[in-house]
């Protein structure tokens, strides 16, 4: 056992949330601060509709909108939608294999820190002087104009935070070819571990240039470089490249795993196997592999020319293709089964004509030519918040109330889930479907107001109406996750009645060495195919015998903080302040410090044994 | 099999860091990680050619007045004989002699040292030269940042062989650390391909054109 698993108390628990490595808390940790993060990118939402009710309102300057709307934006891709996908897939992928954690647990804790880090350290910007305010994709031409330390918020935090991103990443790859269970062959791997799969190696291959672009800003505003200042050679297109580089396969990144909770949810609520399990898998590969040849899309104003546009408009056109094959498949899996309607089944089937309607204005903006119409207009703001709420929101909320039990041994309130879900889904039409009109009537996006007798007025109200009804979703879920946490009505390994993949073979939630046994995998839907054959749980691989498991470490809190404390070193920089410099040097020290300690300091794990694990019957079940 | 298990030479494995779980997990880690190191120079290289020769004006030097190739020869056979170097470590390290490993590990750091020096001086010359420095133009900012992430990496390796062999000079080999060895020369090779990429995209194309 770990030194503090056995004690209680606030303080211990604090302490093990700290320093645990077990994929579990990790994931744990992931949907409290990104669900954290997602009410303030919330609360930034409500003030943008807010300001934008009526004509020439004053709710806010519009110095201070721009920060809010670069602040949702950056806020929600980066530090909401990014951690709760994190948090799915550390909570489900390991059981969905059949491993006992995943591969690097100590490089997981270390990439959830240095989110958190990031995090926060953006978030300080509102009340250090101002936030970033050149919009999420902070183009170097505004951002380096930007006065204030805001865009150095933005440059360092996400600087940290995409260190953490690329570990687990590059983590979640190494587990899924290394860890899987005896008979896991690839394509027996639910959907939901495929397309962590693929999502994974989108990860590794598109934040380096992420990486890259931060260190050019941060080099240009904090050093005096020159990459993008054209008076001294510089050039201000290769930020935008860089970030689209990044930035299309990013979106790929939060939805792929939107598809994999869809595909498991579709499956176990339509009781049938889901519809062309091959073709969906290859559809997600090639998602994932076209994701990478469509950057330039978002770039059709910048002047590339016609040839370059014209590529660059065919293969975002080509994206269409697999993913019209998934949702077919989608539609072909529900088709004679014995659908439920639970509440993420709800979500799943309202996904599909809403995510459906966000692919058909996406291969409308991808005809070059008509983009030029649509461009920075609130059409586009309609269009990827139809992919985004529609897909990756809707997504994670299923996922959410889908495996709550798995997560926390308890299952949300379905009654409760039920108004959610209507007054989110309703909510969102409201929001955003007006806004195609507008951005087709010639409303731009970012814009901080609008003047009366532009036919505007009554669009952007029912908009701010929906906003709110959208926010009134969110707090009845955040009552329900309280009721239900506070009831703390346990359920049982298989809640939902018709699990069919292994995390639903074991118990809810799972002990921390998830399986006493690794099971034996016979075929996709490992857990269905034992149930029919009648057998109440898994074939174990193995005999009895030791588990190693992994010690617990604060180490990574350390190195995340070192980068943290070197941030405002950095940052303040640029002022000419003589502080600065020991506190880099600081910061840095205590990072690679720590880095050194993990590196000289032996960590060999410590060994369950079998005697403890016979005692243990009533918390382990087999595998 | 325990990992801090003592080995003799008929029992050492073939590949021993890949004999655990830990040591696979950690070698294919790593490959994948020089995957992401790979776009990453790929971007800084791609922001180099888009700069190269970009100056404010036309006092400021270039590329081609720049550059001399006696320099980054001996700077280029420096760091490629350190990659030789360190295949002979592992070559040790895999037959389990660890005597042979340190020193051929204690060569390859020394011809690092060596290629580093050279690049300070040649950083130093260049700004006391010709004024081509960090904040000059676009292309002293791109130029100092292509080639000064590979120096970094070139530190940042030698520090990690360092400390693997200060922290293990008195006991030896395991299948603990033996994926600590190999993976450290992985690096080392990455940083050393990433070179040849610099010596040909920055100094040979720098020289001709």
């Amino acid at each position: 056992m770990s030194t503090y698993a056995n004690k209680k108390g606030f303080g211990a628990t604090i302490w093990d949330y700290l320093t645990t490595v077990d994929h579990k808390k990790i994931a744990i940790l992931y949907l409290i601060s990104g669900g954290l993060f997602f009410v303030i990118g919330g609360l930034e939402a409500m003030f943008i509709r807010i300001q934008l009710a009526i004509p020439n309102n004053d709710f806010v300057s519009a110095g201070f909108y721009n920060e809010i709307l670069t602040m949702h934006g950056t806020t929600m891709i980066f530090l909401a939608a990014m951690p709760l996908v994190f948090a799915v897939m550390n909570a489900v992928v390991p059981l969905q294999i059949g491993a006992r954690d995943v591969a690097f647990p100590f490089l997981n804790s270390l990439g959830f820190w240095l989110f958190f880090f990031g995090g926060v350290f953006l978030n300080l910007s509102w009340f250090l002087g101002g936030a970033p305010d050149a919009g999420w994709t902070s183009y170097a031409s505004l951002s380096l104009h930007s006065a204030g330390h805001g865009v150095d918020f933005y440059v360092l935090g996400l600087q940290i935070s995409g260190f953490g991103t690329l570990m687990a990443g590059i983590n979640f790859l190494v587990t899924i070819i290394n860890m899987r269970a005896p008979g896991m062959t690839y394509m027996r791997m639910p959907l939901f571990t495929w397309s962590t799969f693929v999502v994974s190696a989108l990860i590794l291959f598109a934040f380096p240039p992420l990486t890259v672009g931060l260190v050019l800003m941060m080099f240009d505003r904090m050093f005096g470089a020159n990459f993008f200042d054209v008076a001294a050679g510089g050039n201000t297109i290769i930020w935008e490249h860089l970030f689209w580089i990044f930035g299309h396969p990013e979106v790929y990144i939060l939805i792929l795993p939107a598809f994999g909770i869809f595909s498991e949810i579709f499956a176990t609520f339509s009781r049938k196997r889901l519809f062309g399990y091959s073709s969906m898998v290859f559809a997600t590969v090639l998602i994932g592999f076209l994701g990478f040849m469509v950057w330039a899309h978002h770039m059709f104003t910048t002047g590339l020319g016609p040839i370059a546009n014209a590529i660059f408009a065919v293969a975002t056109m080509a994206i269409a293709v697999p993913t019209g094959i998934k949702i077919f498949n989608w539609i072909f899996t529900m088709w004679g089964g014995s659908v439920k309607f639970t509440v993420p089944m709800l979500y799943a089937v309202a996904f599909i004509p809403t995510f459906t309607m966000g692919g058909v204005t996406g291969i409308m903006l991808a005809s070059a030519p008509a983009d030029y119409q649509y461009h920075d207009s609130y059409f586009v703001v309609a269009h990827f918040h139809y992919v985004i709420v529609g897909g990756v929101v809707l997504g994670l909320l299923a996922g959410i109330n889908f495996y709550w039990p798995k997560m926390f041994g308890t299952i949300l309130n379905e009654k409760l889930g039920q108004i959610t879900f209507w007054t989110f889904l309703i909510g969102f039409h409201l929001t955003f479907f007006i806004q195609h009109f507008l951005g087709l009537m010639g409303m731009p996006r970012r814009v901080f107001t609008f003047m009366d007798n532009q036919g505007l007025n009554t669009g952007n109200m029912i908009s701010t109406v929906g906003a709110f009804l959208m926010a009134f979703g969110v707090l009845v879920m955040v009552i329900n996750i309280i009721i239900t946490s506070v009831k703390n009505e346990k359920v049982g390994n298989d809640p939902w009645g018709d699990g069919r993949t292994l995390e639903w073979a074991i118990p809810s939630p799972p002990p921390f060495y998830n399986f006493k046994q690794l099971p034996l995998v016979r075929g996709l839907d490992a857990y269905w195919v034992e149930k029919m054959e009648g057998k109440k749980e898994m074939t174990p691989a193995e005999p009895l015998g030791d588990i190693h498991m992994p010690n617990s470490s604060f180490l990574p809190v350390t190195i995340a903080f070192g980068l943290f404390v070197a941030a405002f070193g950095a940052l303040y920089h640029m002022d000419d302040k003589s502080w600065t410099l020991p506190i880099i040097i600081l910061g840095l020290l205590i990072t690679f410090g720590s880095m050194l300690i993990r590196s000289i300091k032996d960590d060999h794990g410590y060994h369950i044994h079998k005697e403890d694990l016979m005692d243990d019957t009533d918390k382990g079940g087999k595998a | 099999m325990h990992a801090d298990e003592k080995f003799t030479d008929a029992t050492w494995p073939a590949s021993p860091e890949k004999a655990t779980l830990e040591g696979k997990n950690k070698y294919l880690g790593f490959w994948l990680f020089l995957g992401g190191e790979t776009v990453l120079f790929a971007s800084l290289f791609a922001t180099y050619l888009a700069l190269k020769d970009k100056v404010p004006n036309g006092e400021a030097a270039l590329a081609k007045d720049l550059f001399e190739l006696p320099l980054t020869f001996v700077a280029t056979m420096l760091l490629l004989t350190s990659s030789l170097t360190s295949v002979y470590a592992m070559y040790h390290m895999k037959n389990n002699h660890f005597k042979q490993m340190q020193a051929w590990l204690v060569i390859t750091i020394a011809l690092g040292f060596g290629f580093l020096g050279l690049e300070i001086y040649e950083f130093n010359h260049y700004v006391h030269k010709f004024h081509h420095t960090f904040t000059s133009s676009a292309f002293g900012s791109a130029f100092y940042t292509l080639v000064g992430f590979h120096g970094g990496h070139v530190a940042f390796g030698l520090m990690w062989f360092i400390s693997l062999m200060v922290r293990n000079a008195r006991r030896g080999l395991n299948l603990y650390n033996a994926p600590k060895f190999y993976i450290a020369s992985l690096y080392w090779h990455f940083i050393d391909v990433v070179w040849v990429f610099i010596f040909t995209v920055v100094y040979l194309m720098g020289m001709v054109g």
